[in-house]
């Protein structure tokens, strides 16, 4: 068997498979994050809460209304969405005119609050959900043993971002949003009603949290807390790609993941803390992040 | 990022009666809110007000009173309730306390103000080794217990190599270190292990090596969270269909409740109760679910129950709370024999003597209930699960 610095070719192969799985999380994560950041200028830091919520909301549909994975897949952004519309309405639009810190300030108690009301609820052991039926088993690969719910995580996160990546790029409805994150005042003047645009722009941004939350909910433990574990490196990876590019959050989630992998490859003990060496090393050498932009 | 400390207290039955009372009041320390809340928790003080009840406390001229607090697994938390409870409360005893570190601090204060201690939850088995004290008991399990019943019995039913998924800190590397000498003394061989860190979400990777090691035992050296996710990932990896065997080394009904039978099926474990062993423990059960939400005792509440029980026996000998030193070598005289744990003793070490058992999580067949979860491999006695007086250090053993 070949090998490379005593590991195992095969090995090798399966663990950039796993990064690039990890790798979809930390970018449909970050590029909610990123389009909040982009637009709003506000750093929602209840990302992890509102990805904890999207998963609570299937185990919720599932359990109160009978509705399985694939109806979550669709309600929870939605349902959640919804609750970032109202969030965004009632108490972040307040303060726009303020410093970026309010607004920090305000989703990280938002975020405390959320966890608290989950944990009185539901306890801190977690809930099962099971992963659906079509997709449970998986491919006895040459290299590793493939379960399709991993293939079917990756496929869809990699739809999700393209997608979105293309509604921003190449509808009518995208190039308002651009224009208002260069200029509102001017966009305004055009008659776009930019305070809309804002809220919708949350909604969506939350929902995508969501749809992450709910793609988590059958492989990894469902607590109030999986989203406050997670959030940190997903800032990382933002940080990294550069605050409020679109591409740049994409990219660079997928990457982290797959350096991820290759650490657990070669130093495990590393994998959790390799993340913000990168971070650190492009902070000094490029402050904007890789795909960011100095004003 | 102090957290308001939670302080309430009930009174059970302040009935003033003729005869004179002898006052005893307990206070239940644990984790009501973070990772070991559905552990020990609120269920705990429930498992307390039913001992209570079963000794008719009142009749035999004890007036009880219990307190609860959490200590939100700090041992500065921990620390700073007990002594206030000691100091300027009454309290006589404390009950619980999972977390190691917090139980080591509140085993420290009790024995400088000579009250009573009976542990539950915490796991650390240097409260019987070099740290025992004359006024601390260990009731339910430790480290040591748990190592050697699943590496023991596992070896012995022909689980003979092993790999390791550890949390890589000082508590999952004990866990490791202890069960490899535990595997290698039956002579099994322990063919590697991975650290991971924690508290970890993604275990496919580590997964995916015990699965190209070969090994019959792939055990489980972490706790909480990453044991859930471990489990869930190697349910998901199919780990058990293709003849590995998944031991978690620190796993609970609360967490394999949690996590199903179809998730957590052939998963082997460790505890020294299930609800569902013997007619006692079915009675007791039944009474404890109806006063806390239709959930099944835990051990460390099945221990609590046990411990306040064996406690206020002593008590009621003495006739008084007041020296907590001669309360505790009062429950050393007298053998343990409560519903749930069976007969026992305890130890001049502090160790509670009782059986462990090895279970095994149920297949979706087999369970016909969410709580009906384990069916057991193995009953080992407690003087064969628990570390031997002589090897652990207590200078209290030594006189």
């Amino acid at each position: 068997m070949t090998a490379i610095y005593g590991v195992p070719l095969q090995a090798l192969f399966g663990q950039l498979l796993l990064g690039l799985i990890n790798g979809s999380f930390y970018a449909v994560l970050s590029l909610g994050l990123a389009i909040i950041f982009g637009l709003l200028n506000n750093i929602n830091f209840a990302h992890g809460a509102q990805y904890m919520m999207g998963a609570f909301a299937a185990w919720m549909l599932l359990n109160y209304a009978g509705l399985g994975f694939w109806w979550a897949l669709i309600l929870a952004p939605l349902l959640v969405g919804l609750f970032g519309i109202v969030l965004e309405r009632v108490l972040i639009s307040r303060l726009y005119r303020l410093d970026h810190l309010y607004g920090f300030l305000l989703t990280f108690g938002l975020a405390l609050i959320l966890q608290g009301i989950f944990q009185s609820k539901y306890g801190v052991s977690g809930l099962a959900y099971a992963i659906p039926g079509e997709l449970a088993g998986g491919q006895r690969l040459p290299f590793m043993f493939l379960p399709n719910y991993r293939v079917f995580v990756i496929v869809a996160s990699l739809a999700v971002c393209l997608s979105v990546w293309l509604a921003i790029e190449k509808t009518m409805l995208g190039a308002y949003l651009r224009a208002a994150t260069e200029n509102p005042a001017l966009v305004a003047a055009f008659g776009v009603n930019v305070p809309l645009l804002l809220t919708l722009t949350y909604g969506g941004g939350v929902a995508l949290a969501a749809f992450a939350g709910v793609l988590a909910a059958p492989i990894y433990s469902v607590n109030p807390n999986m989203g406050a574990d997670i959030i940190i490196v997903v800032f990382a990876v933002v940080v990294i790609g550069g605050m409020g590019s679109i591409l740049g959050s994409v990219v660079t989630g997928y990457a982290l993941g797959l350096v991820e992998g290759l650490t657990k490859v070669f130093y495990p003990e590393g994998s959790a803390t390799v993340i913000y060496v990168i971070m650190a090393l492009v902070l000094l050498i490029k402050p904007a992040g890789l795909f960011g932009r100095t004003n | 990022m102090f957290r308001q400390v939670w302080l309430a207290a009930v009174l059970t039955a302040p009935v003033t009666m003729a005869l004179a009372q002898t006052p005893v009041k307990i206070g239940i320390l644990n984790d009501r809110t973070g990772v070991y809340a559905d552990f020990s928790g609120p269920g705990a003080v429930v498992a307390a007000h039913l001992a209570v009840e079963d000794f008719k406390a009142l009749d035999k001229g004890l007036d009880v009173t219990i307190v609860f607090a959490d200590h939100q697994n700090k041992p500065d938390v921990g620390a700073a309730i007990a002594r206030q409870w000691y100091d300027s409360d009454g309290v006589d005893a404390i009950f619980d306390v999972p977390t190691s570190s917090v139980a080591l601090a509140v085993s420290q204060i009790t024995r400088d103000k000579n009250k009573a201690f009976v542990v539950s939850g915490a796991g650390t088995a240097e409260l019987t080794g070099k740290q025992c004290s004359p006024n601390t008991v260990h009731w339910t399990y430790d480290t040591y217990a748990l190592a050697n019943v699943t590496g023991g019995a596992l070896v012995k039913q022909g689980g003979d190599s092993w790999f390791f998924i550890t949390a890589d800190y000082a508590f999952g590397q004990a866990l490791e270190r202890d069960t490899s000498a535990v595997v290698v003394r039956n002579g099994g061989k322990v063919l590697g292990s991975v650290k991971t860190p924690f508290p970890n979400s993604d275990f496919s990777s580590a997964l995916l090596q015990a699965q190209g090691s070969g090994a019959k035992v792939v055990g489980l050296a972490n706790a909480g969270g990453d044991t859930v996710n471990s489990i869930k990932q190697a349910g998901e990896f199919g780990i058990t269909e293709s003849g590995q065997k998944l031991a978690a080394l620190l796993a609970d009904l609360a967490t394999i409740h949690t996590l199903t039978a179809k998730v957590a099926q052939g998963l082997v474990l460790t505890e020294p109760f299930y609800w569902d062993q013997n007619d006692g423990t079915r009675a007791f059960s039944k009474r404890f679910s109806a006063a806390f939400d239709g959930k099944k005792p835990t051990s460390p509440q099945a221990g609590v129950y046990a411990g306040v029980l064996h406690y206020l026996k002593a008590v009621a000998a003495l006739k008084s709370a007041k020296d907590g030193a001669a309360v505790v070598a009062k429950m050393k005289d007298i053998p343990t024999d409560d519903p749930l744990f069976g007969k026992g003793s305890i130890r001049v070490d502090g160790r509670t003597l009782h059986n462990m058992y090895l279970f095994e999580v149920k297949k979706p067949g087999e369970s016909t209930d969410p709580w009906d979860l384990y069916k057991t491999l193995a009953t080992v006695p407690g003087a064969e699960a628990f570390r031997p007086l002589s090897e652990g250090g207590c200078p209290l053993a030594a006189k």
